[in-house]
């Protein structure tokens, strides 16, 4: 890991000196001289990352009025005009209030804690099946109309930039919370589990599994449980 | 196929079971000094033809050795095979499907069988134009070819690998039927790779470098953030699976191993790896990958996947066929947290409880295979199972879990799972209570 260039000759001239000897894994972590350095365009191309500090925001702008005829050609066909989602297709917004009800709906406005996922992402990973074909004035954009759809912005005149960026939160960021699993009563009093007579009466069967054979199709009931997404 | 081509109540002992055949090899029909040939008939012999008759394959030549360069399965186990769920997912390029846990023996997954989950599809990439780049807080920002990752000391380790919405259609209530779909999100291999923390030391972090963020090559882009602590002890930068080349499904040429952490982070395509001095909060540690509560709050970064098991024979997809008598209940347990220590199965939907017999290998963060051999009387069953891991950790009840975190928190449900086997030798996957 060394940069000195005293220790890094040192390191290759103990490599040819002893060029079949096989060092601990921890002299070998140390240094290898693998690998070439990243060009600064390379890492520009790859590194388009976004934090909720801003780090990572390009330079631009876009509007609420821009990002509605962008999210209408590009967005809508899944989405939905108002991002309601198509069919199966993700919701984006709506569902503000539903996180403590039975059915949750959580969207962009209801659930996400920082905007600059929302940026991140639609640079990254959309269209779905056409990503990294907008720019970064037009994911500004799609980004303000986001925010208008979930009425965290009202102003159709609204401009979302890399300076007003930071400005804006998102309504559910407060109600994200560390992994807490290990104080749940099972994990906390972790111990010898009961082995005999555990209950006072026979088991019952409660529930019978509702999809029998996963018959294709059969996910069309509304009181299905839980889906992957 | 005839009736004696099914082997009749193989115990012995059984009188009311034996068959004709087996009663005529026993000599009681026919009396012992009348079973020659002249006084009984070659039909009246009643041997299998499976072995009284010379079949094909004892006959004829079989395939030369050069008939399958890659070999397959037997055509006799065209059943064996991932299936999906298609009404899961909107879309089949961000979906997943399922190992088929109730064929499988023994700890390891074979390639082809290994469940897959994608996000934007499977990239097809050629590993000659493939690259791994290290950037951000590092002395030496760095792109390695996979010629060079192959020159760094390797590691061979198995480990399994869970999503974190394995089950996570149960959390509600029994709702498909086998554990192919209700745990099948899974896999557990041997992985060789580099690792990671000998490409952090050659780029160097600096002490500012908290958490590494893994981005994929596909569609996808794929990004979760992973604290350095984590990142520096025990993850892998893999390129062979069991032996071989990754399957494109499963990363080729290169993707990330996170031992004991949910699947979703085990990055695939891996092509870069940003040092920061704090988590990103990508889509997949915010939309996706947090933990909802009953109570409106959300549980984020909940990376480890806790002690957890499953009956996989019998189960839903594998009844038993052979009534009453000796019977094998298999199944498979694993923590994110080490070994398992001990698995607890019963036979009564959780009112008492026989521990199961570990065999093979016990590999830290891997599938570990047990067994409990009983005597079955035909009579229903309610069977579970219920690992304990190396740290005393025990897998809870479903209504354990739900009354700590409600109906909605999609990911971790490692709940204990119930099979009501039925008298006919069917079973479903049920609630009980």
């Amino acid at each position: 890991m060394s940069k000195s260039p005293k220790l890094l000759a040192l390191s290759l001239g103990f490599s040819l000196a002893l060029p079949f000897a096989a060092a601990s894994a921890e002299e070998t972590a140390k240094h290898f001289g693998l690998g070439r350095p990243a060009e600064a365009d390379e890492i520009a191309a790859w590194d388009i990352d976004v934090r909720p500090d801003g780090t990572g925001l390009p330079e631009g702008s876009g509007t609420v009025s821009e990002g509605e005829v962008l999210f209408t050609d590009n967005c809508a066909t899944c989405h939905g005009d108002f991002g309601e989602g198509a069919g199966r297709w993700p919701v984006l917004a709506g569902g503000q209030g539903s996180l403590k009800e039975d059915r949750p709906e959580k969207t962009i406005g209801s659930y996400w804690p920082y905007l600059s996922t929302v940026y991140d992402y639609v640079r990254r990973a959309m269209p779905f099946g056409n990503a990294r074909s907008l720019s970064d004035d037009e994911v500004y954009a799609l980004t303000a109309y986001l925010l208008y759809l979930n009425d965290v912005v009202t102003d159709e005149d609204f401009r979302l930039s890399k300076e007003n960026f930071t400005d804006i939160h998102l309504p559910n960021e407060a109600n994200f919370i560390a992994d807490d699993r290990m104080e749940e009563a099972h994990n906390a009093n972790k111990g010898n589990p009961c082995m005999t007579d555990c209950m006072t009466e026979p088991a019952k069967i409660t529930m019978h599994a509702r999809i029998l054979d996963v018959t294709p199709g059969a996910g069309d009931d509304e009181n299905s449980g839980g889906s992957v997404d | 196929m005839t009736d004696r081509q099914v082997p009749a109540q193989p115990k012995t002992g059984d009188t009311i079971g034996l068959s004709r055949r087996s009663l005529l090899r026993a000599g009681l029909l026919t009396g012992g000094a009348a079973a020659s040939a002249g006084l009984v008939s070659s039909t009246a012999l009643a041997g299998d033809p499976l072995i009284t008759e010379v079949q094909d394959w004892n006959r004829y030549l079989g395939d030369s050795v050069q008939a399958a360069p890659y070999g397959k399965p037997s055509e006799f186990e065209a059943h064996v095979v991932r299936r999906d769920v298609e009404w899961l997912t909107a879309s089949p390029e961000s979906s997943v499907n399922f190992t088929p846990l109730h064929e499988l023996d023994g700890i390891i997954t074979p390639n082809g069988l290994c469940f897959e989950r994608h996000h934007g599809g499977v990239a097809q990439i050629n590993p000659a134009e493939h690259r791994l780049m290290v950037n951000g807080l590092v002395d030496k920002q760095l792109v390695f070819t996979m010629e060079d990752l192959k020159r760094f000391p390797r590691e061979n380790r198995v480990y399994f690998l869970e999503c974190a919405a394995n089950s996570g259609m149960e959390w509600r209530g029994a709702q498909l039927n086998g554990c192919q779909y209700t745990h099948g999100m899974i896999h557990c291999v041997v992985y060789t790779g580099v690792p990671l923390k000998y490409l952090l030391k050659e780029a160097g972090v600096k002490t500012s470098g908290k958490w590494l963020l893994a981005e994929g090559a596909d569609a996808a882009a794929m990004t979760r953030s992973i604290p350095m602590e984590k990142a520096l002890d025990d993850c892998l930068v893999a390129f062979k699976m069991n032996g071989e080349a990754l399957r494109p499904e499963q990363g080729y040429p290169v993707r990330l191993v996170v031992p004991g952490w949910e699947g979703n982070m085990w990055v695939k395509w891996l092509r870069r790896l940003e040092v920061g001095d704090q988590p990103w909060e990508q889509r997949e540690e915010t939309s996706k990958y947090t933990d909802l509560l009953a109570n409106g709050k959300a549980r984020r970064f909940t990376w480890v996947m806790d002690v957890k098991s499953v009956i996989t024979s019998p189960s839903p997809q594998a009844p038993i066929p052979h009534g009453k008598g000796p019977l094998v209940i298999s199944g498979v347990a694993w923590s994110g947290g080490g070994t398992i220590k001990r698995v607890d199965v019963s036979i009564d939907g959780g009112r008492n409880w026989t521990t199961a017999r570990i065999d093979g290998p016990s590999l830290s963060k891997a599938m570990h295979r047990f067994y409990l051999d009983i005597d079955w009387d035909g009579s229903p069953l309610l069977l579970q199972s219920r690992a304990m891991d190396e740290h005393g950790f025990v897998q809870p009840t479903k209504n354990e879990l739900r009354l700590a975190r409600g109906d909605n928190s999609i990911y971790h449900n490692n709940g204990i799972q119930t099979w009501h086997v039925k008298a006919d030798g069917t079973v479903e996957n049920v609630e009980v209570a």
